[in-house]
């Protein structure tokens, strides 16, 4: 048997059992290699369940800084009873299998080609420790310590990784400790060269930061200066909330009076959690809400509502799987459509994708300005995989002379200096954006009564047909202003041949990067673009039109984006074709390289033959 | 259409505290039916904050959707006002109440947009006892979708089609009670003398004010079978107390005649003076109110007044300890923490 025998480009595999306490030590593990200046790329697969069902932490290292899955996996850790035959199914040929040997391994594993590490995790940590919880928490410790021998870490960088972790409670650190030396020295004399994966420190990482993006979210809406949030708890949007609350604890108490400068208001249901957005932003606060999918549904109304009254309002959509409740744990960009044209009537909405936590930093805070700017709803499309995973990205920052755009709002004394009388939806720049008031501006002037119903450019009840339509002929122009207003798409051309190209967006990003470096490894040299925000800009546009063929890669089965553009762009249907994963989990190079080949395969006639396909490999 | 009044008034007409006619507090001319009970709130809400000289621009109105969430446009032209979506006006009123929390906040809403499509976001509103002060315009019956009878409607009784209600009904005040409401109150669109004074409370009150007005829907609700209609309510309305409402250092004036009376000291110092009458002058009792109710509901009487009112709640942004600023006035020096807080993140992540 052939060992896999890699440095800095493998994937490794926790199997453990949800609630066991197995996160904190798989997430000492995915730092301890981050720290080593080595690109790594955690991700949780977790079940809707507190505790005793199966979760899996998938960890991709790689020196070349390949970021998405890559699907398989050479090394398993299998702690968990429930799952060690599928576990140990899925090592590749060549890998690594660790199990816990106090109990021995069924006659049925029998594999021949892959490397069987034994190591008696429960009865080591029995003669370790005495308290019952210590013993369950320090086995999954233990492993770690196994991996930074078998890995060739070295002992020290885990042991720092934990003293840094419990800095401000050593005693906790202690135990730790003991557990990563038992297990370092049970791997070193049992399985002195077993394993053939190592780990090597390295420059790569640089100053990129280990960040999930949901607190780099929560970060944006501080740092735009956000003051009201409206809430309902749903996985995976949560932590968005949670983490905002931190943050908003820790820098957002008035120093002299300990007061909040803040109000998170945990509501009844999703209704309520858009209801207070949407309030908040009528008033003048930066307001915000976050959830998924099925808070989507139920926000819709509202949404309409914000829409056609033109209130600023925030929305953090992070998406997992549909229909309806779904795989709740499991990731999906499947609310593309569903939050573009979100309420019934002619509504349209903003959305921006951001596709690192750096984005979700940036993009959340542009949202606010935006949402101000345009009177608008503006829908941040995230997802469980960009917003709850770690993924490496460029540090966060703030230029300090940064101001809000807090858009156009009339104060008391612009109401005075009025020379025309003000009408709240009267279009004096042209650009569809009119001037909105504030309760409690001024004793006499600029009140008015905000309506989803029909409403003149003075803001008074309307059936006329005329005026309805000047107010919604209006709003498209807005929605003109919108497209000049929004990030541009990113847009790389590698050759000037028209035949193919590739789109993509949000959390695919990173796998198609890796798959259109493996594509150009097969000599198929594809133009790419990165769509960044709805509504589309002429780069869009223009972009597809130089393409006879257009990969649309994403993840959901109805390749929402092309159905997006196909009917904004006014495609002809066979032009964009899917490239597509919705089994949530994310999407992988050899998903995207697997479907691109055979579509490319299929038409072979059109392809130049420079740039055909070599044959596809196996399926993931 | 729209309609606006013309703004044409006696020179003499009188003026309150701040120099305003009432004018200065009326809307647009309204839409509803002709002897619709909601246009008399609308009367009593105007006149309340007239009489308490409070600047309109510091009132901000909201609705939900119905015949009653349309009277924010007839009243107080010189405020803001939201028009919602259906059922949704309390979560709207929160979040416009944590942006700004020195504006006073007044929601209006129908028995169908409260008990029904809105029951859910009424309940959390009162147990958030948001400072505002919330009234339904309550006819038992959905007046804009054209008569079908509402939650609210009592059981047995009947509107203009003829058919009994088959369902219990929902006592509104009864249900704020048992949430914990701060302040509950019923009154009928038919008694002004009482209503005015009842809202002007409301106003005064700290926390969420719950005012229940029956307000007969003349055009589908009105036949003398249905207990909400003009004639089956003035012969069955109860009244627990009389009252007075003394706002902050103004004298005592009363159009009831004086007797030994119980004074209730508000959050802001004013007053509301109750006239002794019989034994039902306990208003800070939340049980003596609920079993009230209960005894009215069984005598088929409508019983109207302050019937629950507790001077010191705390409301929303106590309970959030918000800064007093309103939030909507600070800018990024209060709420930016700045690019060097940013950078310590960074490192906290390596
Ligand atoms: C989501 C939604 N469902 C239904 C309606 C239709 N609708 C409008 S008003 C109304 C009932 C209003 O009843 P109520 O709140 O008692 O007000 P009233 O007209 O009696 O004053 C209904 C069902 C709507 N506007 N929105
Ligand atoms: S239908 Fe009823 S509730 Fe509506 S305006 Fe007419 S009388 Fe009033
Ligand atoms: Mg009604």
């Amino acid at each position: 048997m052939k060992k896999i025998s890699r440095i800095n480009d493998f994937v490794i595999r926790f199997a453990n059992v949800n609630g066991s306490g197995s996160a904190s030590a798989n997430n000492l593990f995915a730092k301890v290699v981050y720290r080593l200046g080595v690109p790594v790329s955690p991700k949780n697969v977790f079940p809707s369940n507190i505790q005793g069902l199966p979760t899996w932490y998938e960890v991709r290292v790689n020196q070349r800084g390949y970021l998405g899955r890559r699907g398989g996996a050479d090394f398993v850790v299998a702690v968990n009873g429930q799952t060690m035959e599928e576990d140990y199914r899925m090592v590749e040929p060549g890998g690594y299998f660790l199990y816990d040997s106090t109990r021995p391994l069924p006659d049925s594993f029998r594999r021949d080609d892959l490397t069987i590490i034994d190591i008696p995790l429960t009865r080591l940590c029995n003669e370790a420790f005495s308290d019952n919880r210590v013993r369950q928490l320090m086995k999954n410790i233990i492993y770690i310590g196994a991996l930074a021998h078998l890995l060739d870490i070295g002992l020290e960088p885990v042991v720092e990784a934990v003293q840094r972790q419990f800095a401000k409670k050593p005693k906790l650190a202690e135990p730790n400790v003991t557990a990563i030396e038992i297990g370092f020295q049970y791997a070193r004399e049992h399985h002195r060269n077993s394993c053939a994966l190592s780990i090597r420190p390295s420059a790569v990482v640089g100053d990129r930061v280990l960040l999930d993006g949901n607190s780099a979210t929560a970060l944006g809406a501080l740092y735009a200066g956000a003051t009201v949030a409206g809430w309902y708890p749903i996985t995976p949007s949560t932590s968005v909330i949670e983490a905002f609350e931190r943050f908003a604890g820790r820098y957002r108490i008035d120093p002299d009076t300990g007061q909040r400068r803040y109000a998170v208001v945990q509501a009844e249901d999703e209704l309520a959690a858009i209801g207070i957005a949407i309030g908040g932003g009528w008033n003048g606060a930066r307001s915000f809400t976050a959830t998924s999918g099925p808070g989507i549904s139920l926000m819709a109304e509202f949404l309409g509502l914000a829409y056609f009254a033109e209130i600023p309002v925030v929305l953090i959509d992070v998406q997992r799987s549909g229909p309806s409740t779904g795989m709740p744990t499991r990731t999906q960009q499947s609310d593309l459509l569903a939050c573009a044209y979100a309420s019934h009537g002619d509504t349209r909405n903003v959305l921006l994708v951001p596709a690192d936590p750096n984005e979700c930093f940036t993009m959340t805070a542009d949202a606010f300005d935006l949402a101000d700017r345009l009177q608008t709803p503006v829908i941040v499309m995230s997802d469980l995989d960009l917003g709850m995973n770690d993924h490496l990205s460029a540090p966060l920052s703030w230029p300090d002379e940064r101001r809000y755009d807090r858009g156009k709002v009339l104060g008391a004394d612009e109401l005075d200096r009025l020379e025309k009388k003000w009408g709240r939806y009267l279009d004096i720049d042209r650009d569809g954006i009119c001037y909105r008031t504030l309760p409690g501006t001024h004793p006499e002037k600029g009140a008015y009564v905000t309506r989803g119903t029909s409403h003149t450019e003075y803001a008074a009840y309307t059936e006329e047909s005329a005026a309805y339509e000047r107010g919604m002929k209006r709003l498209l122009n807005k929605w003109e202003t919108a497209r000049c207003l929004v990030p541009l798409p990113e847009c790389t051309i590698r050759n000037d041949r028209g035949d193919c190209a590739v789109i993509y967006y949000g959390s695919t990003t990173a796998a198609a990067l890796e798959a259109l470096d493996r594509l150009k490894e097969s000599d198929i040299i594809l133009n790419s673009m990165r769509i960044k925000a709805f509504p589309f800009q002429k780069e869009v546009f223009e972009f597809i039109d130089r393409h006879d063929t257009v990969f649309i890669i994403e993840q959901n089965r109805d390749a929402q984006m092309r159905i997006l553009l196909a009917g904004e762009c006014q495609l002809a249907p066979g032009k964009l074709k899917p490239v597509i994963n919705f089994n949530g989990l994310p999407i992988t190079a050899r998903m995207i390289t697997n479907q691109i080949h055979s579509a490319l395969l299929g038409t072979r006639q059109a392809i130049p033959a420079s740039n055909r396909a070599a044959a596809p490999e196996g399926l993931s | 259409m729209s309609y606006t009044r013309p703004t044409f008034r006696h020179p003499e007409a009188h003026k309150n505290q701040l120099g305003y006619t009432r004018t200065a507090y009326e809307g647009s001319i309204s839409t509803l039916c002709a002897g619709c009970g909601h246009d008399s709130i609308v009367n009593s809400i105007i006149t309340a904050f007239f009489e308490m000289s409070i600047e309109p621009h510091r009132i901000v109105k909201l609705s939900g959707i119905g015949c009653s969430s349309k009277t924010p446009a007839y009243f107080l032209n010189r405020s803001h006002g939201f028009n919602s979506v259906h059922g949704r006006m309390p979560s709207v009123a929160t979040g416009a109440n944590m942006a700004n929390r020195e504006l006073i906040y007044l929601g209006v809403s129908g028995d169908g947009d409260t008990a029904s499509i809105g029951m859910g976001q009424f309940t959390h509103v009162v147990r958030r006892n948001l400072d505002m002060v919330y009234i339904v315009m309550n006819n038992g019956c959905y007046g804009l979708t054209k008569g079908q009878d509402s939650a609210t409607a009592d059981k047995g009784s009947k509107s203009r089609k003829g058919a009994p209600v088959a369902l219990e009904s929902i006592d509104l005040c009864e249900l704020a009670l048992g949430l914990g409401a701060g302040f509950v109150a019923r009154g009928f669109s038919g008694d002004k003398k009482q209503l005015v004074p009842m809202l002007k409370a409301a106003i005064a009150h700290k926390g969420l004010a719950f005012v229940d007005v029956v307000s007969p829907c003349v055009t589908f609700n009105n036949a003398p079978t249905s207990t909400k209609s003009y004639s089956w309510v003035r012969e069955h309305m109860e009244i627990t107390n009389t009252f007075d409402f003394i706002p902050l250092r103004q004298e005592i004036t009363t159009d009831y005649p004086h007797g030994s009376s119980i004074p209730v000291t508000l959050h802001d110092g004013s007053m509301i003076s109750l006239y002794k009458r019989e034994d039902k002058e306990i208003i800070t009792n939340r049980q003596e109110a609920i079993n009230a109710l209960e005894q009215a509901r069984s005598a088929s009487q409508v019983l109207t007044g302050i019937l629950f009112l507790n001077p010191d709640s705390s409301d929303f942004h106590d309970i959030n300890n918000t800064i007093t600023t309103p939030l909507n006035r600070l800018g990024e020096k209060e709420l930016c923490p700045g690019n060097d807080i940013l950078q310590a993140f960074n490192d906290s992540l390596r």
